[in-house]
């Protein structure tokens, strides 16, 4: 068993970067994220690992440190909060055009504009719909708990790598703030091989040079690599979904909650379970590429599904999309920073299903 | 006597450097990016660190510098070259790092990234192109078009109490306690191609000094851009933008230049 | 056993770190353990507040609305706390301040006078650590020595001299808890 402590979201995080071999991470502060930032600055990592650390002066400066180091090869993340996160979206284009791997941490906050401090699922259509310009998509990971914000990190660069494309913890500001007991993974060494075609390290007389670009002037060749980019999202779709269920075996009802939302539905589904209500919850893990198939598979036995998000109903299009009409699909959620209680999501259950 | 007597290795006294790709330069014909591209590649090739480089190109017509640059470039976002050369050259601290910036995009949209790059002293070269204007767009006004200077969005020449003033990027950074070496240099005849490049040798050989940044400034025309032919927007340069942007060193080991 | 906990009062009066303490507690007891803030821009003056929750199961939700004990240092976390212990829940408070009192009589209230003892010992800094001792006092599920344990594993090896003034706060605060009767208060 790993090393146990206990630990905010944010600090796992920053955690999990160190012991991942991370090579660079690139900061802007913004709360409710701010201590992944400080936590790594508190922990030295130049001296742990050799890891870079550095505070840029705009998140957008920050993306594209990223998209440097990243040009090399190397293992780089950034982190932020929704409004910062908005400014990152040209980089986060820029990074999937030109196929590179990176992490990136959203721990959502409620919009639109400046909004507030306080715990969102607002960005899941700017997370995973694209967000940037141009035809692309993110690996997106949504961490239910402090464990999850660690292994995440790891497995996000993993993804990232195997896919040459930018990946996504979409957090929220619940999961970033608070404590769990979190079993730490041992650390990876920091890679040094950098060997593969599209790695930056310098020309040399034997080889070719190499050029990491999203720009091709050239139509044809230009929707040539969209056609691959096509192939690399349907590729995602086939390996990457991942998904958790709960009680779902003999369920005539279901909730489909991520992150923060999942975990206060699970609540819901024992208390309406106690009531007699035959309630289960999936939770999708990748948002994309989404559960589709699982939920399309569901529905044809289930009498209602609630989509419960802290947003006004954005994921509710995915789970309408994958269940294609087979059965009733409701939403239910606070803006805001409001958060839904376990009873009042049990509220909406008996109202929008039941009824 | 034939051609092939003439063609023989003891004869040659010129050779293009073979950091340059064989692909036609895009530029304008009279534009002095050409020039640019090609005596940075040969301070490369002449330092013998073309193994040890990675340069980033910006958004401009210098967008493409990586076709014809035969070394390992990225592509950096509008303005943000330096941001990403500072995540690349905190990542390799021994590599040569460097951005190909034109005036839109380091004096404009990237002023940030340039002015804190330079301020946090980071440890990489920047050569920026400042031509006055807008060339890739079709000759918009820049942050460094000249008062009264005509251009696309300017037809009338720039009013500065509308448009505001143009701005001396070079002096500004050179102001930086991050900036090593700052200079100005011009491409136009003979004897300014020397001494540009031996301000981009001095940019690059300061690199092994891990003393802070190096920016070299080279004030080029825009033949297209200023609807002049290329000869006499060489005149044009010598008659307007040098006064405004005058040529020389202005800060040269970590000191500011008296004059 | 599952026992949800929220802790209030003022920003500056230690309530996370209580609540953390309680946290890496229940951790030294292999509880599971959640810790939840209200987060924001308060650092001193402003109202703050946790969620503590330790289980031997897997936590559901962090977020509860419902509470099986409150544990309370001002009179606004009192107005809005009160109503949320369940019934037959607990509700500790410091009187400190205290202008209307719990009116609930189907809980447990008790009172510890922390703020009072904590100025009558000369040693501010251990108040939480004596609102926390009388809260051991009303629980069994926690020991002395499952604190003193999550002290030693939540502070830096510096602050480890300090882990004697925090016990002795946790055994004066055992000392003073006492019930309080809404019922005989009317």
């Amino acid at each position: 068993m790993g090393e146990l402590k206990l630990m905010k979201g944010n600090e796992a995080v920053a955690e999990a970067a160190i012991r991942a071999g991370v090579d660079a991470y690139f900061g802007y502060p913004i709360t409710p994220q701010s201590e992944v930032m400080e936590y790594l600055a508190a922990e030295q990592p130049h001296k742990r690992t050799g890891m870079v650390l550095l505070q840029a002066e705009s998140e957008i400066a920050a993306i594209n440190m990223v998209y440097g180091a990243a040009s090399t090869g190397k293992k780089a993340m950034t982190s932020s909060s929704s409004p910062g996160i908005s400014l990152k979206m040209e980089g986060i284009s820029y990074l999937a055009g030109a196929e590179l791997p990176c992490v990136v941490v959203n721990v959502v906050r409620g919009g639109p504009g400046l909004g507030t401090i306080q715990p969102s699922q607002a960005d899941y259509f700017q997370a995973t719909k694209g967000g940037g310009h141009g035809d692309y998509h993110m690996l997106v990971l949504a961490p239910a708990s402090v464990q999850e914000m660690s292994d995440f990190v790891k497995l996000g660069f993993d993804l990232a790598f195997k896919y040459r494309n930018p990946v996504m913890i979409l957090s929220d500001g619940v999961i970033g703030q608070m404590m769990e007991k979190v079993e730490l993974f041992d650390p990876i060494p920091r890679c040094t091989e950098f060997n593969e075609e599209w790695m930056l390290t310098g020309k040399t007389a034997d080889r070719e040079k190499r050029v990491v670009t999203s720009l091709d002037l050239d139509s044809a060749k230009m929707e040539k690599h969209n056609l691959d980019l096509v192939a690399k999202y349907k590729k995602m779709q086939e390996n990457e979904v991942r998904y958790e269920e709960f009680q779902v075996e003999d369920a005539e009802y279901l909730f489909v909650a991520y992150g923060c939302s999942a975990r206060i539905c699970q609540k819901t589904v024992k208390i309406a379970r106690e009531m007699g209500h035959k309630v289960g919850l999936l939770r999708p893990i990748t948002l994309y590429p989404y559960p589709s198939k699982r939920l399309n598979e569901l529905a044809d036995r289930l009498k209602g599904i609630l989509s419960v998000e802290l947003n006004s109903g954005q994921m509710i299009e995915d789970v309408k999309l994958a269940v294609n009409g087979k059965t009733k699909v409701e939403h239910y959620g606070r803006m805001g920073g409001m958060i839904h209680s376990p009873e009042q999501v049990l509220c909406a259950f008996e109202e929008f299903l039941l009824k | 006597m034939d051609v092939k007597d003439i063609i023989k290795p003891e004869n040659l006294v010129y050779e293009r450097t073979k950091n340059l790709t064989d692909k036609a330069l895009s530029y304008c014909p009279g534009c002095g990016h050409g020039v640019v591209h090609r005596l940075t590649m040969e301070v490369l090739e002449e330092l013998q660190i073309t193994q040890d480089t990675i340069g980033v190109a910006s958004v401009g017509c210098s967008v493409l510098a990586y076709e014809f640059m035969n070394i390992d470039m990225t592509q950096a976002p509008h303005g943000r070259a330096t941001a990403a050369a500072t995540g690349i050259k905190r990542c390799w601290p021994d590599k040569y790092v460097f951005t190909y910036q034109g005036d839109g995009d380091l004096a404009a949209i990237g002023t940030a990234e340039t002015i804190h790059s330079c301020n946090r002293g980071e440890n990489f070269t920047v050569i920026f192109i400042n031509n006055g204007i807008y060339g890739m767009t079709g000759g918009q006004m820049a942050p460094t078009t000249l008062p009264g200077m005509k251009s696309s969005t300017t037809p009338y020449g720039r009013e500065v109490e509308l448009m505001g003033n143009p701005i001396k990027m070079t002096e500004l950074v050179a102001q930086l306690p991050g900036t090593y070496y700052v200079t100005r240099q011009s491409v136009h005849t003979p004897a300014n191609v020397r001494k540009a490049k031996k301000a981009i040798r001095i940019a690059f050989e300061n690199q092994k000094l891990n003393k802070g940044l190096s920016f070299v400034e080279i004030v080029s025309n825009c033949n297209s851009g200023w609807k002049m032919t290329p000869v006499d927007s060489n005149i044009w340069m010598e008659e307007n933008m040098f006064p405004f942007y005058p040529l020389g060193d202005i800060k040269v080991n970590g000191e500011l230049v008296t004059k | 056993m599952n026992e949800e906990i929220i802790i209030a009062g003022f920003g500056g009066q230690g309530v996370l770190s209580m609540g953390k303490i309680l946290a890496y507690s229940g951790i030294m007891r292999n509880l599971e353990v959640s810790w939840m803030p209200s987060y924001g821009p308060e650092m001193r003056g402003g109202t703050a507040n946790v969620t503590v929750i330790l289980s031997e199961e897997r936590i559901s939700s962090p977020i509860i609305n419902i509470f099986d004990s409150a544990i309370i240092l001002n009179q606004q976390s009192l107005d809005k706390f009160e109503r949320k212990v369940r019934p037959g829940g607990l509700l500790l408070y410091d009187t400190n301040g205290i202008t209307r009192h719990p009116e609930r009589t189907d809980i447990d209230i008790y009172q510890v006078e922390a703020a009072a003892e904590s100025a009558r010992i000369d040693n501010l800094r251990v108040f939480n650590m004596i609102v926390l001792g009388a809260y051991l006092k009303l629980k069994d599920f926690l020991k002395l020595e499952h604190v003193i344990e999550g002290l030693e594993k939540s502070l830096p090896p510096r602050y480890h001299h300090l882990i004697e003034a925090n016990a002795d706060a946790l055994k004066i605060g055992m000392n003073i808890v006492k019930p309080y009767s809404a019922e005989l208060a009317k």
